[in-house]
């Protein structure tokens, strides 16, 4: 498995703390201390997961999202002190995959790394239709009309979650499960905004979503109608 | 002999009390009925000289043996019935209106007195008034007439004849006297009737009685002719209604004066006051109109003046009405320096202060929520490396010698309490700032409850105790905070598990159209009277004495409470000692509503009780039993 971690955190003992742990799992962490500085050493070491704390010297942790979400799909998992809601929802939706709240346990943290970091190779060809939206599975290509539509791979992997099975409704769990890789204990409210994020991309209208549909109190489910 | 002065309508309709004594004259005495006879019974009803009363007006009952009427007026009575308890509940209902429009408008009950006072007032006035008028008018009637009368009198003295005894020439004699009498007044151009009358007297044969002109000497009382013949020295009046001109005609009312002359002759003079009574008329129509107008006027003055009043009054009102729904920019235009305008400043003060302290208050809030926010920051990045170096060092304990080791175990697990004690302590730090924000979506709680239940089904696993869930078949869905319930339910669930002594606890849940409730039942420690309000107080223990399992921070229930809160919903408690407790928690469906009720109860039904007290209790001292289930004393270590 790929192991370049990149970990930007301002707080010395704790990004020292971070390599220690991810060392001792087999990764291969690199850190940068401040905003600025973090997108540069994105395009230098070319990580395949970024550990990024939110509040940094410079540019704001969201901001260094945004910036690297522009250019990549890489994971990115956003550590942040703060839990409330308004926080977390920003920073899934400036791109951030995860979030981790601390105080986390090395555990936790390795295995969401690893989850993030797993990528089913699906040999075999599959072509999936919802609408008039093409989905070409190991191709990981999305077209809509023949236009394409690029996301995300958290993205991705949670519209073909959807798409494998239409008109099956998933809970906020088990996409957890299936596409997160959580088996429990973790924050439904990682599957709102992924689904939101998603449906600004592929959705006509996100106001009136026909792809990626809202059961009311269970969960979505691919498909219209 | 000036006349009393009674009302003039007593004066034109009833005689002198003396008039009508005579109760051997049946007529006269029909012709005025009582002191409550009113003008609805016609005059021409009484009868008079000759006529009897006309007997009472035949009866409406109708008459026995006729069954289909009978029934019909049974019919007729019932629908009278209902018609009068409609009517009536109509009545109260309006009458309830109207004491609700009186209680809420000052305005209203002012106009409505002024109308009411000097409605009263300028009655009593008027009739006052009225009173004067008549009594004036009609005085100066009564002294033209008895000069009249004296007049006619000190004329008839001088006929010829008059004063010798009556005899075959007495009609003569009146005649003459009559037609002296009105000749010599037919220029006066007032109207009166005169009459010359000789009382009867028994000791005579049968003279002429009398000779009159407009005057129906029949309608003449007798006992005034007996009193006029008495006493010869000066005429005498009353009151009277008499056919004027004539017999048949319609009865008016006048002054009668009568007075002796000659040798036994009587003059009578009747002067109608139909024309004062129609002055009289007049001037009542005109002062009614007046009074009635002024009373209008007086309302309509005391309407708009009490708006002067009412209106600012009813301003700042308003203005404290929006003002208590946070509209704290409210605030009154002041104009002058009266009463109104210091009512007005006050307000305004008042306004000021207030917002002046709800924005202080707001900024101690932010200051605090900002604290809360920074210390929640700075606290955590340390102890994230620390956890993770204290883990390390878990992991590597086999490798470290025993103290070493073991201090790593310690510090292990007291890392973990700190952490969960921290966590508490920053939650209800928010709840305290007022800055817990509540992230309502549509929920099933049942399906919650089961979800929740993870850490406690392995802590009662561990214990060989059985979590038993009680859930209806449909969803209990109601737009609640998941994060929050989930933790209210796992506390709930955990504490009942730990505090079950291994036996079952059980989890029922309920909905109705308004709540939905989650009960958690265990029969294990129990709570000792009192003890159901004191759980929920922060790092509150039953038992200080008591080492738990699971490293518990002593805030779990109180943050639940706070959860609970925060919905608008309840967390109660109830316990007996020794057999065990209930925690019930109640949402509302829809966030924002208020909670009436609750669909389950919180106290067990009395069977359950009674059942449970026939059982003995369960000391705590008695060993347990030797099996699976782990003692308290021996710890558990996180894995």
């Amino acid at each position: 498995m790929k192991g370049r971690v990149l970990v930007v955190d301002d707080d010395a003992a704790l990004a020292e703390m971070l390599g220690i742990v991810l060392r001792g799992e087999g990764f291969e962490p690199t850190f940068v201390a401040d905003g600025d500085r973090a997108l540069e050493a994105f395009r230098d070491t070319k990580p395949d997961l970024i550990l990024l704390d939110l509040m940094l010297p410079g540019m704001d942790g969201i901001d260094v999202c945004r910036q690297i979400r522009a250019e990549s799909g890489v994971p990115i998992v956003m550590l942040t002190a703060k839990s409330d809601t308004v926080d977390v929802v920003l920073g899934l939706e400036s791109g951030a995959d995860d979030y981790i709240v601390k105080p986390f346990q090395a555990k936790v943290l390795i295995a969401r790394v690893r989850a993030r970091l797993r990528r089913t190779d699906d040999p075999a060809p599959e072509m999936l239709t919802i609408g008039d939206v093409s989905i070409d599975v190991a191709g990981h290509s999305v077209k809509r009309a023949g236009t394409p539509i690029s996301l995300t791979p958290l993205e991705f992997d949670l519209l073909v979650a959807l798409a494998r099975k239409p008109r099956q409704v998933f809970t906020r769990e088990v996409l957890l499960e299936q596409v997160w890789g959580y088996r429990h204990a973790a924050d439904t409210r990682l599957v709102n905004v992924h689904v939101q994020r998603l449906r600004a991309k592929i959705e006509r209208d996100p106001e009136r979503p026909d792809i990626v549909v809202t059961v009311r109190g269970v969960g979505y489910k691919a498909g219209p109608g | 002999m000036a006349a009393s002065r009674p009302g003039w309508r007593f004066i034109l309709r009833r005689r002198i009390a003396a008039g009508s004594t005579a109760s051997d004259e049946a007529p006269r005495a029909a012709a005025d009925a009582g002191p409550t006879a009113e003008s609805g019974q016609a005059d021409g009803q009484a009868g008079h000289i000759g006529q009897a009363p006309e007997a009472g007006r035949p009866g409406q009952t109708p008459e026995a043996g006729q069954p289909g009427q009978a029934s019909r007026l049974a019919g007729v009575l019932r629908a009278l019935a209902r018609n009068a308890a409609q009517v009536s509940s109509r009545a109260v209902a309006l009458l309830k209106h109207l004491r609700l429009r009186w209680r809420s408008s000052l305005q209203l009950r002012v106009v409505s007195t002024t109308l009411v006072i000097s409605a009263i007032v300028i009655s009593v006035l008027g009739f006052f008034l009225m009173q004067q008028i008549a009594a004036n008018l009609l005085g100066q009637a009564a002294a033209s007439a008895r000069t009249q009368a004296s007049d006619g009198l000190a004329f008839a003295q001088t006929e010829a004849g008059v004063t010798s005894q009556p005899d075959a020439s007495a009609g003569t004699v009146m005649t003459n006297v009559l037609g002296s009498l009105t000749a010599s007044d037919e220029n006066s151009g007032d109207e009166y009737g005169v009459a010359v009358v000789l009382p009867p007297d028994p000791t005579q044969p049968r003279f002429p009685y009398a000779y009159s002109t407009n005057l129906p000497v029949g309608w003449l009382p007798k006992s005034m002719i007996e009193r006029v013949g008495d006493d010869r020295t000066r005429p005498d009046f009353i009151y009277a209604r008499l056919p004027y001109p004539a017999e048949g005609s319609p009865l008016t009312p006048g002054l009668l004066y009568g007075a002796p002359f000659g040798s036994a002759y009587q003059l009578y003079y009747f002067f109608p006051l139909t024309q004062l009574q129609q002055e009289l008329l007049l001037v009542q129509r005109t002062l009614a109109l007046v009074g009635l107008a002024l009373v209008f006027l007086l309302a309509g003055i005391a309407w708009l003046l009490t708006r002067w009043v009412v209106v600012p009054v009813a301003r700042a009102a308003q203005g404290a009405k929006l003002l208590s729904t946070g509209n704290l920019d409210e605030r009154l235009s002041v104009h002058g320096n009266d009463e109104v305008a210091a009512l007005a400043t006050s307000f305004n003060e008042m306004a000021a202060s207030l917002q002046e302290k709800m924005r202080q208050l707001e900024e101690l809030s932010q200051v605090q929520r900002q604290f809360v926010s920074d210390v929640s920051h700075e606290l955590r990045t340390p102890l994230t490396t620390i956890r993770m170096a204290a883990d390390l060092l878990y992991e590597a304990r086999e490798q470290l010698e025993t103290s070493a080791s073991r201090s790593a175990e310690l510090l292990h697990s007291q890392l973990g309490r700190f952490e969960a004690l921290l966590a508490d302590l920053l939650e209800i730090s928010r709840y305290d700032a007022n800055a817990a924000t509540l992230d309502a979506e549509l929920v099933d709680v049942c399906d919650l409850v089961r979800y929740s239940a993870d850490v406690a089904q392995q802590l009662a696993e561990r214990r060989g105790a059985r979590i038993e869930f009680m859930l209806p078949v449909e969803a209990c869905v109601a737009e609640v905070d998941r994060r929050r319930v989930e933790r209210i339910l796992r506390n709930l669930l955990v504490n009942a598990v730990e505090h079950g002594e291994g036996r079952d606890v059980v989890v029922t849940s309920a909905a109705d159209r308004d709540a939905v409730a989650v009960v958690v039942r265990d029969y294990g420690v129990g709570l000792a009277p009192g003890e159901e309000h004191l759980v929920f107080d922060r790092f509150w223990r039953a038992d200080p004495a008591r080492a738990r399992t699971i490293g518990g921070t002593g805030l779990g229930l109180a943050i639940a409470l706070e959860d609970a809160r925060l919905h608008g919903g309840w967390l109660e408690a109830w316990g007996q000692p020794g057999r065990g407790s209930v925690f019930r928690l109640t949402l509302p469906r829809a966030v924002g509503s208020e909670l009436a009720g609750s669909p389950l109860p919180l106290v067990p039904e009395q069977a359950e009780l009674d059942m449970m007290a026939a059982q003995p209790l369960d000391p705590r001292t008695s060993p347990p039993e030797p099996s699976d289930r782990v003692t308290m004393v021996s710890r558990q270590e996180r894995g």
